[in-house]
């Protein structure tokens, strides 16, 4: 098949809308993609912006982080869902484990980089004024740090989104499950069909994210951001941790 | 696990995937550096290039690693099987993540040291090589050490489509119903990603003997 015929299949694909309904359907597919994604990005907030928060207030433990950060980029997702669900069963859970463990490193480092990065001159008046340590965190040090710290969100949402296709390797579907039946049954429209929808999800997920930046990053903070080099759509967070997904 | 190791032809086998996860992971790595680095310079000099520069490296971020090991075999001709479409595509990544990098070095670079470089009649190209580039050391080697770690553990994604090193054990370890193969890539590519990381970090201690002297001070 051409290059062209297979992106005419692609296409065709993608609009014929039989393919979208039933347990077998994209939309299916795609809603459990966001259910995945969702949970695990969920957990993962929970989890590292306190530990981020607590450690950027104190400035004690920043090596622990990166430590512990190294070492859980060191573990390929693949092999992690793999190996639990070959032990534990099938089950949703180890998958949102994997993806926690995935999008655990970005956010933490951007929680430590955002809160450690506030000015030092707007602590010290925040103490100056009588704030106890937990009203600087939470009144002062938190909303400054907002910028950077949904730069690693948005940045752990994207690896969810691509990383969670290993679903499918492992029987819970999820959109990866086209890319796997195209390979499997050397369908390339429908393989190429499942890369495009997860690639277009990333798009999306990062434009819903990037609009809640604007919502959640207070007025004076997006204005001592000053003027904008690139588009905002393209703006990462000055000190994003990023990683390809 | 003993029983898994002690097998002839499997030992052969996980030996011969390590070392192709090995050259798999970093071999887009001194790519990228050696793409990344007069790019990311040629960014910094403009400001309208910065801009587009970050944008394009921004877009190709977005893009999931198993899209492009899909559509790059269809873009370029090669086999989806083929270790190219995984050597291309991680170069793509770590290029993105390091012109950033080499971006963020070169602005963090303190003035007056590359006025008095100027002074001393160096030339625009000679000042790159000689003073800014060992200076950007510190910031280029914490951008290596993220793209190096991230690569090992994104190779595995290219054996969804069968290739990608050590992870094609895993695929063969779930379809058998089989651990000891699984333990073993897992264990082999988190040590890989750790020793890169780690050389990494040595490799800057030596590469800036003046950073140490000064803390040391």
């Amino acid at each position: 098949m051409s290059f062209l015929d297979t992106l005419v299949a692609t296409w065709h694909f993608l609009t014929t809308a039989t393919r979208y309904a039933g347990a077998d359907g994209i939309g299916h597919y795609l809603l459990q993609h966001v259910e995945y994604t969702v949970v695990s990005l969920f957990v993962a907030v929970v989890i590292a912006v306190p530990l981020g928060a607590v450690i950027g207030h104190t400035g004690r433990g920043a090596w622990f982080v990166v430590g512990i950060s190294t070492a859980l980029r060191a573990l390929p997702s693949l092999g992690v869902v793999v190996l639990l669900v070959s032990t534990q069963g099938i089950s949703a859970t180890w998958l949102v484990v994997t993806l926690v463990i995935l999008a655990i490193p970005p956010v933490m480092l951007g929680t430590l980089a955002g809160v450690a990065g506030v000015d030092p001159d707007v602590v010290n008046a925040s103490r100056g004024v009588g704030m106890t340590g937990r009203q600087v965190l939470l009144q002062v040090e938190l909303p400054n740090a907002t910028p950077v710290l949904l730069g690693g969100v948005r940045t752990a949402a994207l690896q969810i989104v691509a990383t969670a296709s290993i679903a499918a390797v492992v029987g819970l579907q999820g959109l990866g499950q086209l890319v796997i039946n195209g390979v499997f049954n050397r369908d390339v429209p429908q393989a190429i069909a499942g890369a495009v929808l997860i690639a277009l999800l990333a798009v999306v997920v990062d434009l819903v994210l990037a609009g809640v930046q604007r919502l959640v990053v207070p007025t004076g903070v997006q204005l001592l951001a000053g003027p904008r080099r690139t588009p905002a759509l393209l703006r990462r967070g000055p000190a994003r941790e990023g990683t390809p997904a | 696990m003993r029983e898994y190791l002690s097998n002839e032809i499997y030992r052969s086998q996980l030996v011969d995937l390590f070392f192709q996860h090995i050259y798999l992971a970093l071999v887009p790595v001194l790519l990228a550096v050696v793409i990344a680095l007069p790019l990311g310079w040629l960014a910094h000099r403009n400001r309208t290039a910065t801009a587009i520069m970050l944008g394009v490296s921004s877009i190709v971020y977005t893009i999931p690693s198993l899209a492009l090991f899909i559509v790059l075999p269809l873009a370029i001709g090669t086999a989806f099987t083929s270790t190219i479409n995984i050597l291309i595509a991680l170069t793509l990544y770590t290029v993105a993540l390091l012109v950033r990098t080499v971006v963020d070095a070169l602005e963090s670079l303190p003035g007056p040291v590359l006025g008095a470089a100027t002074a001393m009649g160096y030339r625009p190209l000679r000042r790159a090589v000689t003073v800014e580039l060992p200076m950007a050391i510190p910031v280029l080697v914490s951008g290596l050490r993220v793209a190096v770690v991230s690569n090992v553990s994104l190779v595995s994604i290219g054996a969804l489509l069968g290739s990608g090193g050590l992870g094609l054990l895993f695929i063969f370890g779930l379809n058998r119903n089989f651990v000891a193969p699984q333990v073993a890539a897992l264990v082999l590519s988190a040590l890989i990603a750790l020793v890169a990381d780690g050389l990494l970090v040595l490799g800057q201690r030596v590469a800036t003997p003046w950073l140490r002297v000064s803390s040391a001070s």
